[in-house]
């Protein structure tokens, strides 16, 4: 509902064109991505699920933060955000 | 007193309290305020005191707007992560964490959405209704493209009809029951979309790779298995109430399965079993939006006599009031469980 001003975050060095304000895991959504992190042991891909960060299915690393919800955190320009588990987002897409 | 969680019960409360002379001081863990109001997009039914023909998020707005010119104070990204049995409250917010010391303590921290375990259920793209209402309503961006709901309450119809209007194609929508809970009307713009409502079939599974491609449906009757290809499965199987402050703070627990299970024991006026704690809202069992909005204000009354700034006949007479408008709210068919468990909470 607002529409925030273009940003470009990292993710796993790719970027992505977000819009200020809203949470990482919608920019992920909107550029395609729905993969935000790979479980421990069995490295089965998992996303955002509740979208109010309650269940931290959505946990990324921001800006060498490890374990930040990305549900609940609002973009920012030159935010750098990596795929835990592991394997990654490559360059050219998930 | 503080008030946890700023939704439309927390909003209400404060609200109330002010209006009693009692100060208010509401905390919450999102960066708005309004709860659920501000993804909630459309009109709400009821009366004129509980914002009938406003969307949700207009009447958050002015919630917000109202607890302003009120002299509440709302803090906002500020998480109460304890609520102890002297009665303190340990918040972490953008000023660090503190504690707080308050004399009266409303609980209105609403409800989140459940869900159950089925194969497939962790693949990226399942998600709760409401997670995928907030990705459409509030942040513009699809969950997905072909979207098959489960669960005909009246979460899953009215978030079914908002991605329909988004864009996506609604495949179906699964209900065990062989009826709809949700309102008649959710249903027939559902179903004047085309969209097909699947009585008795109940989800199997979800297929996938990196994320969902299918949902197996199975129907109840003959056993018949469906196999939907998806993009996006939603769960709108119920809200559960947050009572785990409550419960850390030693209140009573009771447990009502027609207002979402585990919740706060409270009489009447809101009062749990704890001296100075009430509770309003979803946190007090699952109802409406306007329910909670005059359970907030029944708590704040409750609050302000027992700290002896309304005397028992002020307070008996708002009360009576606000007593009476809620049992209107609940006058309704859908709403008749709902009212006879809460009557066997307050009675308990």
């Amino acid at each position: 509902m607002v529409a925030g001003e273009e940003v470009t975050i990292f993710v796993d060095g790719r970027r992505v064109t977000a819009r200020a304000g809203e949470p990482v895991a919608a920019a992920l959504y909107a550029a395609g991505i729905r993969t935000t992190r790979f479980s421990r042991r069995r490295g089965e891909a998992r996303g955002p699920f509740c979208m109010v960060g309650r269940c931290t299915e959505c946990v990324m690393t921001v800006d060498g933060v490890e374990n930040v919800r990305t549900c609940t955190t609002p973009v920012r320009d030159g935010m750098r955000v990596e795929t835990p588990g592991g394997r990654r987002h490559g360059p050219s897409g998930a | 007193m503080v008030v946890v969680g700023a939704g439309p019960a927390g909003l209400c409360a404060a609200l109330e309290a002010a209006q009693a002379g009692v100060r208010a001081l509401v905390l919450d863990e999102n960066e708005r305020g309004g709860g659920q109001l501000h993804k909630q997009i459309h009109r709400f039914f009821g009366s004129r005191h509980h914002g009938a023909g406003k969307r949700g998020f207009e009447i958050a707005r002015e919630l917000m707007e109202d607890c302003a010119r009120a002299g509440v104070e709302v803090r906002l990204s500020s998480a109460v992560l304890g609520c102890f049995r002297t009665g303190e409250l340990l918040v972490d917010g953008p000023q660090g964490v503190y504690v707080l010391r308050p004399r009266a303590t409303v609980i209105a921290t609403g409800a989140s959405e459940k869900s159950f375990p089925f194969p497939g259920w962790t693949l990226p793209g399942v998600m709760g209704a409401g997670a995928a209402q907030t990705l459409v309503n509030l942040h513009g961006v699809l969950p997905g493209r072909r979207v098959l709901m489960v669960g005909a309450g009246n979460v899953g119809l009215i978030v079914a009809y908002q991605l329909l209007q988004a864009g996506a194609e609604v495949v179906g929508v699964v209900e065990a029951e062989g009826e709809v809970s949700g309102y008649e009307v959710h249903l027939q713009r559902v179903r004047r979309e085309g969209v097909p409502v699947y009585l008795r079939h109940r989800l199997l599974a979800a297929e996938g790779g990196e994320g969902v491609e299918a949902a197996l449906v199975e129907s109840l009757d003959d056993g018949g298995v469906k196999r939907f290809r998806v993009d996006a499965l939603c769960l709108a199987v119920g809200l559960a109430p947050q009572a785990e402050l409550a419960a850390m703070r030693g209140c009573r627990i009771s447990y009502a399965g027609e207002l979402g299970g585990f919740l706060p024991w409270h009489d009447r006026d809101m009062r749990t079993s704890a001296p100075g704690v009430y509770v309003a809202g979803d946190a007090a069992g699952v109802e409406e939006a306007s329910v909670a909005m005059d359970e907030g204000r029944l708590a704040a009354v409750s609050a302000a006599e027992d700290l002896g700034v309304l005397d028992a006949a002020e307070a008996a007479a708002i009360k009576s009031a606000l007593l009476a408008r809620l049992e209107g709210l609940r006058g309704g068919p859908s709403a008749r469980s709902k009212r006879a468990a809460k009557a066997r909470l307050c009675s308990g």
